[in-house]
């Protein structure tokens, strides 16, 4: 990655953090509802992986925990956070909520709360790009305990047989809610389970950008020249619970606190200043910024846009009924 | 008209809409090389190639998945389930993904692929090769369900879902592959919603839908030749949604209604339709509507345990009998 490019990235996991503890608050307020799910501590996997691919371009899905994915595609985080407060300017127009972000004109084909049910998902988008014959492709961002559904070898062994351009890149984060992966998993390194489908796989350090960002480049160009899938396992972990009801008592805060010495975000800022690109006070003037950026514009935002009517509780159920006449009456042209 | 077997029918629908958009596919187990398990993909194979016509592996979940994936991006896949009685494999993704993206993605994406599957007791398949399921899809929000009763529907609905932009599972039954029956020459559509007057009556309204439809049939010959009695019979070929001013019209005529269905009776066509009747036209009633259903109990094996379990028109002539007190 250029220099330029490392200090947007900065400034870019600086606002997915905080606008992550905004949401936290938020939730602590009572103005966002249901399931949570916060990013702090994976943001060099999304960061790492997207800056080696086309953002907006290649088509990304991914599980419940989207907030930053859908950003990193270019979703406006203003409409991210509506979509959090079930405002009609959210991205899903307040229909989906944390789980469910979408945002199509970006590519982020969305937020999926059946754990494991983006895989095969994400191989129809690839199977789409193949018969469309564009140069994009599908990755699936999804977590370790994911793997242990049967839709994961499913998909594996279908991209793998029809050479399908998507690229799996699996967040270990070691835990799948309360369950660590010892605990869950007869292997603890994915990247080894993928050996018996023929796909190449590689794992690495998650929690340091350029690292991720050099291991993605080969995975996406892989997939990118037609050799079919790639599976890459990032090595990282979630800070907070797994979501808000989470009181962590499956771990501990030694464990926790090994973790965070290897902070993505403090880890990249540090290697900036060294490199003398930046200075400290360069730093705090990003959060400052990012923190008058998330409450002027994206809080104010969110709280200020209406609510969905009532009278359109049924709309997006379907198809635009007037578009589908001639099928639904019969009455074709 | 051109007179053909159900399965030329779906086969013959697949190959024009294939022929014309070289976006709509296939895929299932065995359709391709083998050219379908019913024949419904036959000479596809060889026609559009690999790509287009797609061997899956025996991952329901999987394909199933996959289809609904690529109909994001406006592929328009046609996805077989060999038995209805598989799908529960696909139904995770069918009713999570497939029914419910538009909703949650606040009409962003959406699904349009088609599910179809062969349901229903043939001849002594056992209890895991004889499930209807319509009950199941039918309660679906996003999905629309329809389901053929003669050559022409499957013709005519495979065409009509194949163009819609919402999902359709399409439930076929597997002993009606080789009924025949007249379907147009040129191209036709027909409506994914309503209902049919397969027989016009005056007495009693016999609801049925796909094989029950045929039951119903018969039964209104019988209960006119030999009882006097005129039974309208209205094809519910669409289940989901299904036709409320279709069935009130008809009971607001007769007065009676019976429904018939394979499937068993807890959470059915039956009950729901007994339901749109209390609703719609309670008052026009002369006598409580009666359903006609199979047994509760998986499917059995022997022949005479399985034609105990699964009603036919002998039955729906008995419960028209006993609403005219004649029983
Ligand atoms: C099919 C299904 N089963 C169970 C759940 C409940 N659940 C939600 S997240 C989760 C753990 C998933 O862990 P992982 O895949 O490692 O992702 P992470 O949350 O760590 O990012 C579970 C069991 C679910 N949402 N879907
Ligand atoms: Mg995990």
């Amino acid at each position: 990655m250029k220099i330029e490019d490392k200090k947007r990235v900065l400034r870019e996991m600086v606002l997915h953090r905080r606008f992550e503890e905004r949401c936290y608050q938020a939730y602590i307020e009572r103005k966002i509802g249901g399931f949570l799910h916060l990013y702090p501590g994976q943001e060099a996997c999304c960061n790492g992986v997207m800056e080696a691919a086309r953002p907006g371009h290649d088509y990304v899905i991914t599980g419940y925990r989207d907030h930053v994915h859908a950003i990193k595609c270019g979703a406006d985080p203003k409409e991210v956070m509506a979509e959090l407060y079930g405002k009609e300017t959210g991205s899903s127009k307040g229909r989906g909520g944390s789980m469910h972000i979408f945002d199509a004109a970006h590519r982020f084909m969305g937020g999926y709360a059946l754990v494991g049910g983006p895989f095969p998902l994400a191989a129809g988008i690839a199977k789409a790009i193949q018969l469309k014959g564009g140069d994009e492709i599908a990755i699936c961002f999804l977590g370790d305990a994911a793997n242990n559904q049967g839709v994961f070898h499913e998909t594996l062994n279908m991209a793998a047989l029809w050479k399908l351009p998507v690229l799996f890149v699996c967040e270990n984060n070691l835990y799948g809610i309360g369950t660590s992966i010892e605990r869950s998993t007869a292997v603890v390194h994915q990247h080894k389970r993928v050996a018996g489908y023929n796909i190449p796989a590689d794992e690495c350090d998650g929690q340091d950008i350029d690292i991720v960002y050099e291991h993605a480049r080969k995975a996406v160009d892989h997939v990118r020249a037609g050799n079919g899938p790639f599976f890459l396992e990032l090595m990282t972990y979630r800070y907070r619970g797994h979501s808000m009801s989470d009181a962590r008592s499956y771990r501990s805060r030694e464990e926790e606190e090994i973790w965070k010495q290897r902070d993505p975000i403090l880890m990249l800022r540090d290697r900036l200043i060294t490199a003398g690109a930046i200075t400290l006070a360069d730093y705090e003037a990003i959060e400052k910024e990012t923190d008058a950026y998330i409450e002027n514009e994206i809080i104010k935002f969110a709280e200020e846009s209406p609510e969905p009517r009532v009278e359109d509780l049924e709309k997006y159920v379907f198809a635009d009924r007037e578009t589908q006449l001639p099928w639904l009456t019969g009455k074709a042209a | 008209m051109a007179n053909i077997m159900y399965w030329e029918a779906i086969q013959r629908a697949h190959d024009e809409e294939m022929a014309r958009d070289p976006l709509v596919i296939c895929m299932g187990e065995d359709i391709g090389v083998a050219g379908g398990t019913y024949k419904a993909t036959k000479g596809l194979y060889e026609k559009y190639g690999p790509l287009r016509v797609m061997d899956t592996p025996i991952s329901e979940g999987g394909f199933t998945g996959l289809g609904i994936g690529a109909s994001f991006l406006g592929v328009r896949p046609i996805i077989e389930i060999m038995s209805v009685n598989f799908a529960w494999l696909a139904m995770d993704q069918m009713f999570n993904s497939a029914a419910k993206v538009r909703y949650m993605s606040g009409g962003q994406l959406t699904a349009p692929c088609v599910f179809r599957s062969a349901g229903g007791a043939a001849h002594q398949l056992g209890a895991q090769h004889s499930a209807r399921m319509e009950k199941v899809f039918m309660g679906i929000a996003g999905l629309r369900v329809v389901t053929p009763s003669n050559p022409r529907q499957a013709y005519g609905l495979l065409k009509s879902a194949i163009r819609c932009d919402d999902p359709v599972f399409i439930n076929e039954h597997e002993l009606m592959y080789n009924m025949k029956g007249e379907v147009p020459d040129g191209e036709y559509f027909h409506p994914l919603e309503g209902s049919d007057v397969a027989r016009a009556g005056t007495d009693v309204t016999l609801l049925g839908y796909n094989i029950s439809v045929h039951w119903c049939l018969k039964a209104a010959e019988i209960l006119d030749k030999q009882y006097g009695i005129s039974a309208e019979v209205i094809d519910l070929y669409s289940l989901s949604p299904l036709d409320r001013a279709g069935i009130r019209k008809s009971v607001t005529k007769t007065h009676r209604a019976v429904v018939a269905e394979e499937d068993e009776a807890p959470v059915g066509v039956g009950s729901e339709v007994i339901a749109i009747i209390n609703e719609e036209c309670f008052f026009e009633l002369d006598a409580a509507p009666v359903r006609v259903h199979s047994a509760l109990v998986p499917q059995p094996y022997n022949h005479t345990l399985e034609k105990a379990a699964i009603p036919d028109h002998e039955d729906v002539v008995k419960a028209v009998l006993k609403l005219f007190g004649k029983a």
